[in-house]
């Protein structure tokens, strides 16, 4: 239990501390790496409350797949630092909006977690035992059953998304040579290959 | 009481790890040696038989040889990740081995999600690569870096894919029940697509020939760790290896039937589990040396055709015949009632 809760301050402050440092390091680069480390403590404090299918998910999810992405466009912006500072007061008004935002809609729900007549019925909802049931398989139940609809909704927008960036970013080209891998394997030997007698002394 | 609690049990754990940790480092050591052997006599050649017999210190000796010399800090390179960056891939290509089965019950954290954990490593090894290549403040090792980051994620998919395919005929993302799923038959066999993918994706996960752009010698130096000198060099070679060890022991855990004998009967299964475990993975790392003798480096662009245009949909398509058929002809694992 001790062990625990130390495990649980260590993440948790380092969670912090990596969330302002993502905020406060000059350099893009060093933020983004910091967001891992952030993300990272999160996975650990969803280990500690028995959520071990989530935790490794983020990771996947979150460390493993979108933050390359965003490391690797970091790192290629040629980013002035000087310039960078100076905009931070012109857009500190809208970052406190945000963040106000944020926080209130946090005690949104909250306070409808803990008031709300539909929230209390979910929370009295059973929840087997972590040992009966293993994390992944109590997901899959609740996932495909109650909230398969739902569940299909957030499929279908991601899908409307992926299309979204696809058709943002395609751009067809005029002369573009691409390599047709079709067109290699059917080529025959006959209409590539020509074998010509060459008289000597005269040449083709 | 408090030597109970807490004393025993690290000690305990500690010791466990050790035990994985140092048979794990010999072999990384002696793979080395086995490739170059293995290539040697491939291309008939002799390979190291200078020191010690048979070139058996060979290993030692080049450790030794980069233990001696000059760490080199670039000047304009960012120093913590410079340093960070070795120790990160190393570090990651040890921790993984810590849901792997080597046999019934032998297995240093049981956890539920193995699988899955194994998965998150994986997927962070490509952070070494990139902050190598970022922190070397050197086109070459940026060049490196970008190629590794793209590939790794191509090729990241289509495995997940195929885990996909193994979890949903185990019926478990734990690596023990997976292997005890395939006593009947090992999933190489009704998979046999999937494993010959899994296999080419773990070739391109580990950076390995034919997929060993990041590295590209002839065009890129050597890629993300060209600044790289002396021991911080030679902890991304440790990590290599151990990672393409690792990806061995992976297929053999989801493909290969793990420390099951091949068959169930008796001369075979008088040997332990574990050593079949390690002669599955010897055999899995001998193909990963043989590719490397005999096919030349893909280009790069074949190299993303393949991983996006080839596996990723083949894998998919897989996942839809799977499910079907397991729930077509009712063998699906742990049926839920109702």
């Amino acid at each position: 239990m001790i062990i625990q809760a130390l495990a649980f301050y260590a993440f948790a402050f380092v969670a912090i501390a990596a969330g302002v440092m993502v905020v406060a390091s000059r350099n893009p680069v060093h933020s983004v790496l910091f967001l891992i480390l952030a993300f990272f403590n999160a996975s650990g404090l969803f280990v500690l409350i028995g959520a071990e299918f989530i935790a490794m998910i983020l990771i996947v999810v979150y460390v493993g797949a979108v933050a390359v992405l965003f490391l690797f466009v970091v790192m290629m912006l040629d980013i002035n630092f000087v310039e960078l500072r100076q905009g931070f007061m012109d857009y500190l008004p809208v970052g406190a909006l945000i963040g106000f935002i944020l926080v209130a809609e946090l005690a949104f729900v909250v306070g409808a977690w803990v008031v709300s007549g539909d929230a209390s019925m979910v929370q009295a909802a059973p929840a087997p035992a972590a040992a009966e049931i293993s994390n992944t398989r109590a997901l899959g139940m609740i996932l495909y059953t109650r909230y398969v609809y739902l569940f299909q909704a957030a499929g279908v927008i991601l899908l409307i998304a992926m299309i979204g960036a696809i058709v943002l970013t395609l751009r067809s080209r005029e002369g573009v040579k691409r390599q047709r891998i079709s067109d290699q394997v059917a080529r025959s030997r006959e209409e590539t290959i020509e074998v010509v007698k060459v008289q000597s002394g005269e040449g083709v | 009481m408090f030597l109970n609690d807490y004393v025993l049990p690290t000690a305990i754990i500690v010791a466990q790890i050790l035990a994985i940790v140092v048979p794990l480092l010999v072999s990384v050591a002696y793979l080395t040696y086995f490739e170059r052997k293995v290539i040697a006599s491939m291309q008939l050649r002799k390979g190291p038989n200078v020191v010690g017999p048979f070139g058996l210190l060979q290993p030692l000796a080049d450790g030794a040889k980069l233990f001696v010399k000059e760490t080199i800090l670039p000047a304009g390179s960012n120093k913590l990740l410079f340093i960070m960056a070795p120790m990160l891939i190393f570090v990651l290509s040890l921790i993984a081995w810590a849901v792997i089965p080597f046999g019934d019950g032998l297995v240093l954290a049981d956890i539920n999600v193995g699988l899955l954990y194994f998965f998150a490593i994986s997927s962070l090894g490509v952070y070494g690569v990139i902050m190598a290549g970022w922190a070397s403040n050197s086109k070459y090792a940026f060049l490196g870096a970008l190629r590794s980051a793209a590939q790794m994620v191509s090729y990241e998919v289509s495995i997940g894919f195929v885990v996909i395919t193994v979890v949903l005929c185990a019926g478990s993302l734990n690596l023990s029940d997976i292997v005890e799923a395939q006593r009947t038959v090992w999933f190489a066999i009704p998979l046999l697509p999937m494993f010959v993918i899994f296999f080419i994706s773990a070739l391109a996960e580990t950076n390995r020939a034919p997929f060993d752009l990041p590295e590209g010698e002839s065009e890129l130096v050597a890629g993300y760790f060209v600044e790289y000198s002396s021991m911080t060099f030679a902890l991304f070679f440790l990590g290599e290896y151990a990672n393409m060890i690792l990806m061995s022991a992976m297929t053999v855990v989801l493909f290969m039937g793990g420390w099951l004998p091949i068959f169930d009967i008796a001369p075979f299964n008088w040997i332990p589990g574990p050593i079949w475990f390690f002669a599955k993975i010897s055999f899995v790392l001998f193909c990963f040396l043989w590719v490397r003798a005999t096919f030349p480096r893909y280009r790069y662009d074949q190299l993303m055709r393949l991983g996006w245009k080839v596996f990723l949909p083949l894998s998919l398509l897989w996942v839809a015949v799977t499910a079907g058929g397991l729930v077509s002809f009712g063998w699906l694992p742990n049926q839920v009632a109702g």
